[in-house]
């Protein structure tokens, strides 16, 4: 089977998998407790204006029935209106996301930058100094709450040494947001040629990126490690050294590209986890991405809200595992032949 | 052939020692080797695991891992001081100089890496080619391995080869620079007989046409004998002795190379031939002969196996879940039978489909088609899945190929042992069950303080003791065993032959010996039946199909048997017609 269509097929099994997040999101916003409608309604309303605002957001009716509305206006592309807001949960999303994305993809850029190294350094150097170093920052990393590290950065970097930022948002408040582009502050500020905004942005960026990397650079510079010990011991290695091969070549296309593997199966779980870390991160240096946008909306059974986040996180996590599994077949030939 | 000891050698080691850092402190594995190699030589270096002959070579080649160190000692390659020379000299040397070919071939090659690219790689290295014509050399050089379709192969992975193609790319690597010293550690252990004789041809006719010296190191002495001019025997470290392959045959100085040369299935007559001759018990009685009436214990016929190719999901939707004859016919309508009492070898090469067999029998696999007939029921009828709980499937049991990945880790031998009582008995009662195991031990040859060892804490023999004892438990009728010594040195190979030779005589249970050695068929079996593409070639009376074979394919199988011409032989080598 050619690799094509090997991708091809993946993204055919996605479809099933989207099909069983939808039901499990409607299902599980339905079991949470608490009356949306009660809560939309104020602390003094009388029962039969409840009842009415029940009518209106159609929760009176049977779940199958209130299923069918939902598929019906999620093909449009509408996730409901927030109760709490009065806002399309679509759009405040879409507005949302890139504030999320840009301090994820900035964290996991920094944490794969130090970590696949360390981990390299480590395997190949086992139990020197460097070896050690890994060690501590993949303790450190596990055991460290981000939250904690998150106010120990800001505590040391900002109160103490004044070298960051105030936490507050993704730029302080002199500058205005360039033009929407990409929705990432840092690149709409360059493409806007305002470079004073865009070192704002990048200033605010760097707290919680490293905040967030220090969290996922532990179980990849972990893996990273491991895979490089393995493919050092392994069989074709000594056959590499035997055949005279320069270390280089040795250790970056016998080893690593041996090693890359567990380590790309580790960066999707990685992304997807620190996804999730995200919404500490964001309440702990006020930004507003959708991580924040969902704790409010849980707190106040905000069931359209919740129920939008949590099936945009499913899709997201879809397509990671697809990239990841796509990235596999490119790299393992293996993978081509049992599809 | 002492000719070659008039030249100056082209490799000289000289009072070598190795030791290896281990958390109980340091480990001596070589002492003190002194061993030389002429130019033109083929020098075999013989011993069982443990012996220190890979650390050796290793050793010359400076790739010992990081535990490993040279404490002392001299090697000298073509004036060069090995022992000495720095890691850029070394690097330069291996591969250009001195080459090394694996055991397990396809673990030996980069599995994500094209074969084609990775003879590159060494080329390129040695500037025996430009990035430019590196690919065509390359190609030249797998045609050399007479890999057909070269260019083709150039692109294929690892995993796309068979074992012994995966052999023939490591020896293009090995051989692409034309080195003057070839390395062969283990080349052929895990091959069939005939890729073994394939692949031991195309080193020699490779490394004579180029007038290089080779260091063959292997645990069998027969493969020794036949390839190498003179043979050195290692054991625990030490050389023991060194002699021209002539006379270390007739003639062997060292009790161990006696021992050893005992302990190799070709020489012996009877299976106690294989031990040493003060440790000799009785022969087994004669089994008496199976009642008339009784009828066979096993019956198999028109057994068939297919294995649909499962296909991506796009392809069962284009194929709209139709079998496309993608089918893989694994056994090929089959039958047999074995009475009781009686000792069946199954033998052919890797894909005959004699595993498959076995574990339908076994009922770990359901047959396509077909019917195995046990004790008069038909085990068919019962799917595999819920075999395990019926009555038949104590008087079934199986002695798997490798002792130690058949052993849970974490299971200390009595635990191991106690397993099938449990379950398939239903014993209850502590000092029963110990006091049964402990019976059971004493069977196989185990001492009781053993009893309470992890796998990994017991040696290879008493491993395969373990997992002996553990398939007797239930005392059953029918023992499948899967080459059960395929993974253990001679001689432990031969005492454990001859314990299951002993059970099978004390208890009149049936085997199955399934068994790529045809060797060691020939001294447990009574009758052997030969596979190949699973369908069965020949059948018939052990004796005779060894010195008289009817098919083509047997004779080709016996005569890709190593032989060195200094040994008796009993199993007879009829003229293969070469298709």
């Amino acid at each position: 089977m050619g690799q094509l269509s090997i991708i091809l097929a993946r993204c055919l099994q996605a479809i099933p998998t989207v099909f069983g997040i939808v039901v499990v999101t409607f299902l599980l916003t339905r079991a949470l407790p608490g009356d949306p409608a009660a809560y939309f309604a104020g602390a003094s309303a009388t029962p039969e204006s409840i009842t009415e605002i029940r009518a209106k957001l159609g929760l009176d009716q049977g779940l199958p029935r209130q299923f069918a509305t939902y598929l019906k206006d999620l093909s449009r592309g509408d996730l409901g209106q927030s109760i709490s807001t009065g806002q399309p949960v679509a759009a405040e999303l879409l507005k949302r996301l890139p504030a999320s994305l840009e301090l994820t993809l900035t964290a996991l850029f920094l944490s794969v930058m130090t970590a696949i190294p360390l981990g390299v350094l480590a395997a190949v150097h086992q139990d020197s100094w460097i070896d050690q170093l890994c060690r501590f920052v993949v303790t450190a990393g596990v055991s460290l709450p981000t939250f904690f590290t998150g106010l120990l950065l800001i505590y040391v970097l900002y109160f103490l040494l004044g070298l960051a930022p105030a936490p507050l948002g993704r730029l302080d408040l002199l500058h205005v947001p360039p033009p929407h582009v990409t929705g990432f502050l840092v690149f709409d500020g360059l493409l806007a040629r305002e470079w004073a905004t865009a070192w704002s942005a990048f200033k605010q960026l760097m707290l919680p990126a490293i905040t967030l990397a220090l969290f996922t650079l532990a179980p990849l510079a972990r893996m990273t490690r491991a895979a490089m010990l393995q493919a050092l011991a392994s069989e074709y290695l000594r056959t590499a050294r035997a055949a005279g091969l320069s270390r280089g070549r040795v250790l970056m296309v016998y080893a690593f590209r041996n090693a890359m593997l567990p380590i790309i199966t580790t960066l999707g779980m990685v992304f997807s986890f620190s996804l999730g870390a995200n919404v500490l991160v964001e309440k702990v240096f006020a930004w507003p991405g959708i991580g924040s946008y969902a704790i409010e909306a849980l707190v106040v059974s905000d069931y359209a809200a919740v129920q939008g986040f949590v099936l945009s996180m499913a899709i997201l996590f879809v397509l990671l595992n697809l990239a990841v599994d796509t990235l596999y077949t490119l790299v393992d030939p293996r993978v081509r032949i049992d599809g | 052939m002492s000719l070659f000891l008039h030249r100056p050698p082209l490799l000289a080691v000289k009072d070598l020692c190795v030791e290896f850092a281990t958390r109980r402190g340091p480990v001596t594995a070589a002492r003190s080797v002194t061993l030389q190699i002429a130019k033109g030589e083929t020098l075999g270096i013989v011993g069982e695991s443990g012996s220190g002959k890979s650390v050796t070579s290793y050793a010359v080649m400076r790739i010992l891992d990081r535990a490993g160190r040279i404490v002392s000692g001299a090697m000298e390659f073509g004036g060069i001081k090995l022992h000495d020379a720095n890691e850029t000299v070394m690097s330069d040397l291996r591969g250009r100089e001195i080459s090394m070919i694996f055991q397990n071939p396809r673990a030996a090659l980069n599995p994500i890496r094209p074969v084609g690219k990775q003879i590159e790689d060494v080329l390129i290295r040695h500037a025996r080619a430009t990035h430019d014509q590196a690919r065509e050399k390359a190609i030249a050089a797998l045609e050399r391995v007479r890999i057909r379709d070269a260019a083709r192969r150039y692109h294929a992975y690892p995993f796309e080869l068979s074992g012994g193609m995966c052999q023939r790319v490591v020896i293009a690597i090995a051989l692409a620079c034309r080195p003057q010293l070839l390395i062969a550690d283990e080349p052929t252990t895990g091959l069939d007989v005939t890729t073994q004789k394939a692949v031991m041809e195309l080193v020699r006719d490779l490394t004579h046409s180029e007038g290089m010296s080779t260091l063959l190191i292997t645990h069998d002495l027969g493969l020794a004998g036949e390839y190498c001019d003179r043979i050195v025997v290692m054991e625990q470290g030490r050389v023991v002795e060194q002699q021209d392959t002539r006379a270390l045959f007739t003639a062997p100085a060292h009790p161990y190379t006696r021992r050893l040369i005992r302990s190799t299935p070709h020489a012996a007559q009877t299976i106690r031939d294989l031990l040493p001759e003060d440790q000799r018990p009785p022969q087994p009685p004669a089994v008496a002969e199976p009642a008339a009436t009784s009828g066979p214990l096993l019956e198999v016929r028109a057994l068939v196996k297919v294995f649909e190719s499962p296909g991506g999901l796009l392809h069962r939707l284009r194929t709209r879940g139709k079998s496309t004859g993608h089918a893989f016919r694994a056994v090929d309508g089959i039958g047999f039978s074995i009475a009781r009492g009686e000792s069946v070898g199954l033998v052919g090469e890797s894909g005959c489909g004699k595993s498959t067999t076995s574990a339908m029998i076994m009922r770990l696999l359901d047959a396509t088609s077909g019917s195995i007939r046990f004790k008069g029921h038909e085990l068919t009828a019962v799917p595999a899945g819920g075999f395990a709980r019926s009555p038949l499937r104590r008087a079934l049991q199986m002695v798997f190929q490798d002792p130690h990945e058949s052993l849970n880790p974490r299971a200390t031998a009595a635990q191991s042992i106690a397993d099938p009582l449990l379950r398939l008995d239903g014993m209850t009662g502590a000092g029963d069950i110990r006091a049964r195991v402990e019976q059971l031990a004493a069977e196989v040859g185990l001492p009781c303080e053993l009893l309470d060892r992890l796998p990994h804490q017991l040696s290879g023999g008493q491993k395969a003791r373990v997992g002996i004892a553990r398939a007797i438990a239930t005392r059953p009728e029918l023992l499948i065993l899967d080459e059960p010594t395929a993974a253990l040195d001679v001689s432990v190979q031969a005492v454990v032959l001859n314990l299951l030779a002993d059970l099978k005589a004390k208890s009149g249970m049936s085997y199955l010996f399934v068994s790529h050695d045809l060797e060691v068929v020939r001294l447990l079996c009574d009758r052997v039946i030969v596979m190949r593409a699973g369908r069965i070639v020949e059948e018939g009376p052990t004796e005779r199909i060894l010195s008289a074979p009817g098919a083509d394919y047997t004779k080709e199988l016996l005569a890709a048997i190593p032989r060195p011409a200094h040994l008796p032989h009993h199993v007879g080598r009829a003229k293969v017609a070469w298709a």
